[in-house]
């Protein structure tokens, strides 16, 4: 079955408190290469039948409108998965 | 006046709105998340809670729950709403009231007896208190910080949309302390505290009189009941 797949991620202004503890304990247990850590979602939607441009323009709407909030979030890609 | 509460799955303390209700002198009217009836309610309640475990986003798809076709209607129209909790997140999700909800700052959930200033005591939600009075009410969320754009805050500060602010510690980085906020017209109030659970002796905050004595939930209902009944004469 074909995959549309749609990243978003918190804006960067915005404060990621999972993020930040996930890259408190990375410090913790000595990998200090890294410096920061920012969580986003991947969404995975199944589509039934072929991708045509009208499902991809269905999966933006959703994108912004549903699995993401403009206040908060944004939709950084969609893609259909290889 | 009825007023109805309405039930999400996953919602915790709708019982506790209903009865705060009642102790305000109304009538409580238990709706169904799923039903597209409003049964002739004339304020609603939308209570706190985990709908939907939070999936997706606090609040996102039970703003997105039959109901909240005529909710949002309805809203639009003028009836006073109320979102407590998750049922501010649920407001916010749906836009009836600016800004959107992250993760608590301290990475936990909080709970605690939580002091809070009535910055706008003219909505219909607020209009029993002072305006500036300090009040304290429950808190318990893992999702409370508020956030928002700088042109968002500035508009709402200056039209007077900040509606509660904490006071004495801010418990979850919310912008400029913002508890609590309503929509331009003022029918729609949201707050992260919990009003329901301080109206009644024995079961609110302590005061310096005595424990769980705290009864400053209680204004929230009483300003809406009492303010379509005035309406009305």
């Amino acid at each position: 079955m074909p995959t549309i797949v749609v990243e978003v991620m918190p804006k960067a202004e915005i404060l990621d408190p999972q993020g930040k503890a996930v890259a408190g304990a990375l410090t913790r247990l000595g990998h200090n290469q890294f410096s920061g850590v920012r969580i986003g979602k991947r969404f995975e939607l199944t589509v039934d039948g072929p991708v045509t441009a009208e499902v991809l323009a269905a999966a933006k709407t959703i994108a912004e409108d549903i699995l993401s909030n403009s206040v908060i979030e944004d939709v950084v890609s969609i893609s259909e998965a290889k | 006046m009825r007023v109805g509460v309405i039930t999400f799955p996953g919602s915790l303390d709708e019982r506790d709105a209903q009865r705060a209700v009642k102790l305000a002198g109304g009538t409580p009217v238990a709706l169904w998340h799923g039903a597209h009836d409003l049964e002739g309610v004339e304020a609603i309640i939308l209570p706190g809670g985990f709908s939907y475990g939070d999936y997706l986003r606090a609040g996102s798809i039970a703003s997105h729950a039959p109901i909240m076709a005529e909710v949002i209607d309805a809203a639009h129209k003028g009836m006073p709403v109320l979102g407590i909790c998750n049922g501010f997140q649920m407001l916010a999700e749906a836009r009836l009231v600016p800004g959107a909800h992250g993760r608590n700052d301290c990475g936990t959930f909080v709970r605690r007896d939580q002091k809070l200033i009535v910055e706008n005591n003219t909505t219909a939600w607020t209009k029993d208190f002072a305006q500036g009075e300090e009040i304290i009410i429950p808190l318990k969320n893992a999702d409370g910080r508020f956030v928002a754009n700088a042109d968002t805050i500035k508009r709402i500060e200056d039209n007077g949309q900040v509606t509660f602010r904490y006071v004495g510690m801010n418990p979850n980085g919310s912008l400029d302390d913002i508890a609590g906020v309503s929509n331009e017209a003022g029918n729609v109030v949201g707050l992260m505290p919990h009003p329901e659970h301080a109206v009644e002796p024995g079961f609110g905050p302590d005061t310096a009189q005595a424990m769980r004595s705290g009864l400053d939930g209680l204004k929230f209902f009483t300003s809406v009941i009492q303010s379509t009944i005035l309406s009305k004469a």
